[in-house]
């Protein structure tokens, strides 16, 4: 067949772009119904939470940095071994993150996708990291890859050490928050693009990949910010060896031991604006690819 | 064309399809038309290859393509909920099938421009799905659908996610670009009234069989069985068999009926009835009734045909009607 240029009669008139679309107009009135004063109540009870369990104890950290002045705080950031800690730190987190981006979503794909005996269990079983006493699993993990590794994997002390004990934490985060998507999305939007002639790999591309990439973003985000921040895990089998496998927690540890707060208050807040200005960018991310999807005229 | 050839697909012990052949003709409009649950949707997506079937065959134009993927059937399918790609543009959405084929930018861009005017969109190029209506959205789908010049266009009740207004706008337009595109169609739909207005051919489906085939005007004038009858008007039951309520005639004495009857050369039944009820619906009037035996049926006449005999509640009068050749549960009316 072979289609025409010429337009088919006047098409049924098209809606004027003004007539609000029923669901925007229906969230219009789930957000008239608190009512003014419900919504004030609403707003002071979250500042207050989130003022007395965030805002103040990060404030008071940050004072608490400046004790020695601004010099004091720029030398103890400085230090070659602060310097060397948190360098460690973000570098294993990124690798880390990059790889919980992908095995996590691999991980929800299977567990949404396909059907294998045990699939329950399985999917239990992401969530045990979340359980486990961090300090159990840098046990496990230093009885496997330590110097008695019954495998013959030594990792002790070695970065791949910290990377493995960090994905073994974070490994839930990706492929939590990717699985609910992939479980709602629509399969005849796959349908339509296979019977566009896209091949699979097209498909995931194209079509699926670009509809997860919010929730794998905000999952990375999230697998990062607990990699960074992470100590018990990697307390056994990171070695704490400085410029190495010392961590920016275990760094910490140290300069509170040294009897140096203002340090280790110091340093804490460097890592913590490293954090939340990844974090803060991916979300960025995240909302920008997900509003072009929401948006309406 | 499209041929379906002892089709047969199950689902554990239920059977979706139960060995269906179905001739579609090059060209034609064909609707499957049934009820929810009959198999319509499981045969449309057989032939797209979105389903395996378990036994049988498809060919499309000749070729068997029972075992290939959809991407290889050369056909464009349009879903009830418009699948659409909701991160891409308009544009983009139309252009899919022609970029993953890597064809010239240029030439993409003229075919995208061409079918945006077809389906009334154009201007609407830089949206994305959420920023259009409904029927809008459907339109995008289908002129993503045509994009890649499909053998056959399959839509499974494209409309049936709108508003009744908008839906019988969009059908009768379906129909006017069918007239000048020609790409043969199938189009599943439960709503009689549509497989009426637009198909040239309906193929009515029922528990995943196909109960019979042909163009609107046979279907509705000679149904070969009372499921056919029943699926595609509104249907009285007259004694011992099923007519259509715009047949029955009602006259005020046995006498006269007789007469009339045998005048118009009609057989069946002369139903002594009570009128119930008489309904004024615009230009038709629905007249309510109980006969002797305590069955109610409804008949149906014309304005000027009430305003002349003034039926009122409570008369007696006698029915029958004028096509009611073979009496109800018998075989297919010759
Ligand atoms: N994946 C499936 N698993 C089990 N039963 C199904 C499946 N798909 C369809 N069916 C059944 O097959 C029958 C026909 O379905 P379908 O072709 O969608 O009907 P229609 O489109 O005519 O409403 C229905 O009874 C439906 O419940
Ligand atoms: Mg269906």
């Amino acid at each position: 067949m072979s289609t025409t240029t010429q337009p088919v009669g006047a098409p049924p008139s098209p809606a004027p772009p003004s007539a609000a679309p029923a669901r925007a107009s229906s969230q219009g009135g789930r957000r008239r119904r608190g009512g003014p004063g419900g919504r004030a109540l609403g707003l002071g009870v979250v500042g207050l939470w989130l003022s007395l369990m965030v805002l103040l104890p990060l404030a008071a950290l940050t004072v608490r940095s400046f004790d020695d002045g601004l010099s004091g705080f720029w030398a103890a950031v400085t230090a070659p071994a602060a310097l060397a800690a948190l360098e460690v730190t973000l570098g294993v987190s990124v690798v880390v993150a990059l790889v919980n981006a992908v095995m996590g979503t691999l991980v929800a794909w299977v567990l949404v996708r396909d059907e294998f005996p045990g699939q329950r269990v399985v999917n239990a079983l992401i969530d045990l990291p979340f359980a486990l006493p961090t300090i159990v699993a840098s046990i496990v993990l230093l009885s496997l890859y330590g110097p008695n590794s019954p495998i013959g994997v030594h990792l002790n002390a070695t970065r791949w050490g910290l990377g493995v004990a960090l994905a073994f934490v974070t490994l839930p985060f990706v492929v939590r928050s990717v699985q609910p998507v992939l479980i709602e999305l629509d399969r005849e939007v796959e349908e339509a693009a296979a019977s566009l002639g896209a091949s699979n790999t097209t498909i995931f591309r194209r079509v699926v990949l670009p509809s997860l990439a919010p929730a794998v973003i905000s999952g990375t985000g999230l697998a990062f910010a607990r990699a960074v921040g992470e100590y018990g895990s990697v307390v056994l089998i990171g070695g704490n060896i400085p410029r190495e496998t010392q961590v920016v927690s275990q760094y910490i540890q140290q300069q509170i031991e040294i009897d140096s707060p203002a340090a280790a208050a110091a340093v804490s807040v460097a890592l913590l604006s490293v954090s939340f200005l990844t974090l803060f960018v991916l979300r960025v991310w995240a909302t920008l690819s997900q509003r072009r999807e929401a948006s309406t005229a | 064309m499209i041929t379906v050839t002892d089709a047969r697909k199950t689902y554990g012990d239920f059977v979706a399809l139960d060995d269906v052949s179905l001739e579609i003709p090059a060209g034609s409009l064909t609707a499957l038309l049934g009820p929810s649950g009959s198999g319509k949707s499981t045969l449309l997506r057989s032939i797209a290859g979105l389903e395996d079937l378990d036994g049988g065959n498809v060919r499309i134009d000749g070729e068997d393509v029972t075992h290939q993927p959809p991407q290889h059937r050369g056909i464009g399918f349009v879903f009830q909920h418009y699948a659409a790609f909701k991160h891409m543009t308009v544009r983009d959405n139309v252009a899919f099938g022609l970029t993953i084929r890597r064809r010239p930018k240029a030439e993409v861009a003229r075919k995208v421009d061409d079918l945006l005017e077809i389906v009334g969109l154009d201007g609407f190029q830089h949206r994305y799905p959420a920023q259009l209506s409904g029927g809008q959205r459907q339109r995008m789908a289908l002129a993503r659908a045509l994009a890649v010049d499909p053998q056959v266009l399959l839509l499974d009740e494209p409309f049936g996610a709108l508003d009744a207004k908008v839906r019988a706008d969009l059908r009768r337009w379906l129909r006017r670009l069918h007239d000048e595109v020609h790409v043969t169609t199938v189009l599943v739909t439960h709503d009689q009234e549509e497989a009426l207005d637009v198909a040239d051919r309906i193929a009515v489906l029922n528990k995943g069989r196909i109960e019979q085939v042909g163009d609107p005007v046979s279907l509705y004038e000679r149904p070969e069985n009372d499921f056919v009858m029943s699926f595609l008007g509104a249907v009285s039951r007259l004694g011992d068999r099923l007519v259509r309520p715009h047949d029955i005639v009602l006259e005020r004495d046995h006498a006269t009926a007789a007469s009339r009857q045998a005048a118009e050369g009609a057989v069946g039944p002369l139903v002594a009835a009570r009128v119930d009820r008489v309904v004024r619906l615009g230009f038709e009037v629905r007249i309510e009734l109980t006969a002797d035996d305590g069955e109610r049926f409804v008949a149906q006449v014309t304005r000027a045909e009430a305003e002349r005999r003034r039926y009122t509640a409570g008369e007696d009068v006698v029915a029958w009607a004028l096509r009611s050749e073979e009496p109800v549960g018998a075989g297919p009316v010759a």
